[in-house]
């Protein structure tokens, strides 16, 4: 049993990240119907600059100083550049091929893929590169369960960021465009909503949203690497469609269940560790197979056929 | 502000911006320290770079090349009339002495390079029709090229059974990989299809690297033989045939260039066909298609197993000449390269796939001191074409006649 | 009547290689009601989404207020007064009632006026008012297309382009419609230029009409010389 317990927080812990990173999937494709193949590299952007960030910090005593201080401060500035990387992305190479096929813009989105994880190798190198992870040990236990510090920091973070999303997207006037948006381009255009503006905002909020997800993988596994993007972003891409593509609710549940089936997977079947990363491509594939619009809806712009 | 100078303010910024998300990545250090002199010196570079291309471009949208562009573009007319109006085998006739005869002229660096394009020749076919005729965006397709290079070599080292069976073998083992995986995903939207085929194409790469049984996982499999053909021989006054194993490269160069030349007949036959029709018909307008009574769903199950097994084919061989495969061979980032091959020369256009396959295989060989920017300027290019010619370098004849086609 | 506050000169549009609009010229004035009559596909619609720019003039000009509105991107003619409720509702299916209204103001900034606005919204359709938390796609056909044009007053609009109102309606709920169409005009002095298939109601609505026929202006006149024409009752208005 607590051999359970203890998967189910692991499970919760990497599904809140498969979620977050998600809703970045689901917000682009709801707004303009592609899958950002560039995205992963966004979170693997957010982990890099967390690091680079944070051994700064530590290197010139601030960390010692402040230690929660220079966490919040990193997480920020990589956010920030996250977002701005993001709105980079789709101003050069999406905003451009809104009108041609939906085979050349997904190309563009693999060819930005691409560039940008070399981009990340050739700035950063090739190896890991290591968090200073002195101020993430320790934990606390529960009778036979044990939770760290790190697991709950990313509990706690991944609860705000997803409940001030659920805010900004529901309560604000913002998030309302956004959805109208999302629903009939056209008509949003005709009340006054300007597309452009809301798309770059999408991708914005998408980003920052990975750069955490991004900066809290690296804090828990201790480094990050410059092609930690592709398959979590993969999986999290799964995670989207699983819960219904566009659908924001959707893309929350379906990261948390990719995570969980891939911890209870990798700790109950045989073989289950080696294999954990083929189960959420199965998922996929039988989502897609047998409920394409996800188990909540999608929420795609229904005025196209 | 004029319309001209607020472009170059936009270009300002955007440099601008270059500058903000290239220096924390060089300029922010572990130690420490803050430095801008390391980013700078990348920027300024990119930045110049960037000038000449947008200075190019504002030129050209001003006029100033249309005196030169005007003879050049007739010049270019005339030699594409030239070449339709000539009968084909004028070029072919030059372009296959060349073929034949490259092993005698070149050392074996050169022929590396080309035995390597020519398998890229293969694969790159054997997806045009499944992405170019048919219309499906496949991105897990180097899956087939495993399923042949391993159904190959497991049966060279349990069997023995020679390379010449076995391609039969191969092909037939990577169409029904073909059906497997197209049985389930060929139902499915567009994007999500390319999803869905990269995570088949992951399954099966972590398949083979997992199980150890079967495949000796990331270790890969050793001493594969190479092909061996029967030739006949003099010997002792009488007439034998006697084995004789193709180690050498240039007769494996012969091997892959009789399976380019046999998959571009294939190809080429399977285009003017009637199922190459139907492949127009659905790529042009799926429901179009299925309300004229195609079966859609068979024939993009066909286009699929038949691109499987140019691909098996092309595995099996690369098994024979490597004698040695391993899971790292079959990479997502082998069939984005194969999937960019098919898009920048053109999309179902046969001469556009080997020009692909040149400029993506040999070129980074001439290229060789970049090496480590190859895979940074691949990215960037695929994005870049897309902007400025989607169409390919060599774009498709279009066989029939759109409605809403310019005259 | 006013001066003119909606003109187009020549404007011709294409879907692809089929023309849709063949230089249509055509002018509203300040407080009348115009309406647009013809046939299925004749080119109605795509008259008012070339207004809007949804639909991009291949040739022409329009010009509002004036000044040319032809280069102007889309979203930002609400905020200029000219707002469009376009066929079919087109209502945001998955926000609220109220959300839809709120939209219909987006880019206001005076939050107290909008509330206000709101509460006109409601006085003016009072089951709105029951449905405010209701997603908009729950409504019926009657209560989207009043939802519709709530939404589109919400912009404080100087002119108004309506395409087909009564589609889909009941004969009671058109006339409805329609009689909110004409206080809106009489009452806060708003432009209307509307694109109707029913050509009787639309004629008698009106002030002035154009009849469009394959992308061409064919007729223009008084609404009361439309209706009296011979030709005119026999193709549109049933003999």
């Amino acid at each position: 049993m607590d051999y359970f317990l203890q998967q189910m927080i692991n499970g919760l812990t990497l599904g809140g990240v498969y979620a977050l990173v998600a809703l970045g999937y689901t917000m682009v494709y709801g707004i303009i119907q592609l899958i950002n193949f560039a995205h992963g590299e966004i979170f693997a952007a957010g982990g890099y600059l967390g690091v680079i960030f944070l051994s700064f910090l530590t290197a010139n005593g601030f960390m010692e100083a402040h230690p929660g201080l220079g966490v919040a401060l990193s997480l920020v500035l990589s956010m920030g550049y996250c977002a701005m990387l993001a709105m980079a992305v789709e101003k050069v190479a999406y905003k451009p091929l809104r009108q041609s096929s939906r085979l050349s813009v997904l190309l563009s989105a693999l060819g930005m893929s691409i560039f940008l994880q070399n981009g990340l190798m050739l700035t950063q190198g090739v190896y890991d590169k290591a968090y200073p992870t002195e101020f993430t040990h320790g934990g606390f236990d529960l009778g036979a369960i044990r939770i760290s510090y790190m697991q709950i920091g990313i509990l706690a973070v991944t609860a705000i960021l997803l409940v001030a999303l659920n805010a900004l997207v529901f309560k604000t006037r913002m998030g309302k465009a956004m959805r109208a948006t999302a629903q009939d381009k056209v008509m949003s255009a005709l009340v006054g909503i300007s597309a452009n503006r809301v798309i770059s905002v999408t991708f914005a909020i998408g980003a920052c949203l990975a750069a955490a997800a991004g900066i809290m993988v690296g804090l828990y596994y201790g480094s990050v690497r410059y092609d930690m993007g592709f398959v979590p972003g993969i999986k999290a891409f799964a995670a989207a469609v699983l819960g219904g593509i566009g659908n924001i609710t959707g893309a929350m549940v379906g990261g948390l269940i990719i995570g969980m089936v891939e911890i209870m997977a990798a700790a109950y079947l045989p073989m289950g560790g080696q294999y954990k990363d083929v189960f959420a491509f199965v998922i996929l594939i039988a989502v897609l197979y047998f409920m394409p619009t996800g188990i909540m809806g999608e929420n795609v712009d229904d005025t196209r056929v | 502000m004029t319309r001209g100078s607020k472009v170059w303010l936009l270009f300002a910024m955007a440099m601008a911006w270059l500058f903000l998300l290239l220096w924390p990545l060089m300029g922010i250090h572990p130690d420490g320290t803050v430095s801008f002199a390391d980013t700078f010196a990348v920027w300024w570079k990119i930045a110049l770079a960037a000038l000449c291309c947008f200075g190019l471009f504002r030129l050209s949208r001003a006029g100033v090349f249309d005196a030169a562009a005007r003879p050049l573009s007739r010049l270019t007319q005339g030699v594409g009339r030239v070449y339709a109006a000539s009968p084909k085998w004028m070029f072919l006739a030059p372009v296959c002495a060349f073929a034949l005869a490259y092993p005698f002229f070149t050392d074996r660096y050169a022929q590396d390079v080309a035995v390597n394009v020519l398998v890229y020749v293969c694969l790159g076919l054997g997806l045009n029709v499944v992405v170019g005729l048919c219309g499906l965006l496949d991105l897990g397709y180097i899956a087939f090229y495993g399923v042949g290079a391993y159904t190959y070599a497991l049966m060279s080292i349990h069997y023995g059974l020679s390379f010449w069976l076995c391609l039969p073998l191969c092909a037939a083992f990577a169409a029904v990989a073909g059906c497997l995986i197209g049985y389930p995903t060929l139902r499915m939207r567009g994007d999500y299809l390319a999803i869905v085929t990269l995570g088949f194409g992951e399954i099966v790469r972590i398949v083979i690297n997992n199980w150890m049984s079967l495949t000796n996982g990331p270790n890969g499999i050793l001493g594969i033989a190479p092909p061996s053909i029967v030739v006949p021989a003099l010997k002792d006054g009488g007439l034998t045939f006697e084995t004789v194993v193709m180690r050498q490269l240039s007769y494996m160069y012969y091997v892959i260039l009789a399976l380019a030349v046999f998959t571009v007949v294939a190809v080429r036959r399977l285009n003017f066909s009637r199922i190459g029709r139907a492949w127009e018909a659905i790529r042009e307008d799926e429901t179009a298609a299925e309300l004229m009574g195609v079966d859609t769903f068979r024939f993009k199950l066909l286009a699929y197993a038949m691109g499987a097994v140019f691909g098996g084919l092309a595995g099996a061989f690369f098994a024979a000449r490597m004698r040695f495969v391993s899971p790292e061979s079959f990479t997502f980032i082998e069939s984005a390269m194969v999937l960019a091959m098919v898009v920048l020369g053109g999309l179902g256009s046969i001469p556009g796939v080997i020009l692909g396959a040149l400029a993506l295989v040999a070129l980074p060989e001439v290229f060789r001191q970049f090496e480590l920017y190859r895979m940074l300027v691949f990215g960037g290019v695929m994005a870049v074409m897309m902007l400025v010619r989607p169409e390919g370098l060599w774009p498709a004849a279009r066989m029939g006649k759109r409605s809403d086609d310019e005259g | 009547m006013g001066a003119t506050l909606l003109e187009l000169r020549g404007v011709s549009a294409h879907y692809g290689r089929i023309q849709s609009l063949r230089q249509i010229s055509l002018r509203v004035d300040e407080g009348e009601i115009v309406s647009i009559i013809g046939a299925n596909g004749a080119g109605k619609s795509t008259t008012l989404m070339t207004i809007c720019g949804i639909v991009k003039a291949s040739a022409g000009d329009v010009l509002y207020q004036g000044a040319s509105i032809r280069d102007v991107a889309s979203d930002r003619l609400p905020g200029m007064g000219l707002c469009q409720v376009p066929e079919g509702r087109r209502i945001f299916p998955r926000l609220t009632v109220a959300e839809n209204l709120e939209m219909g103001a987006f880019f206001r900034r005076d939050g107290d006026g909008i509330k206000k606005d709101m509460g006109l919204a409601f006085r003016l359709f009072p089951v709105l008012y029951e449905r405010r938390t209701q997603k908009g796609g729950t409504l019926s056909g009657g209560e989207q297309q009043m939802l519709a044009i709530a939404r589109a007053l919400m912009s404080r609009p100087k002119m108004l382009l309506l395409d087909e109102p009564s589609l889909g309606l009941s004969p009671l709920f058109s006339q409805h419609i329609f009689k909110i169409i004409k206080d809106i005009n009489e009452q806060q002095g708003t432009t209307i230029l509307l694109v109707e298939q029913n050509a009787n109601i639309a004629l008698s609505l009106a002030d002035r009409g154009y009849v469009l026929e394959t992308g061409r202006v064919v007729m223009e006149d008084k609404a009361s010389v439309l209706r009296a024409n011979p030709e005119i009752k026999k193709a549109y208005l049933g003999g």
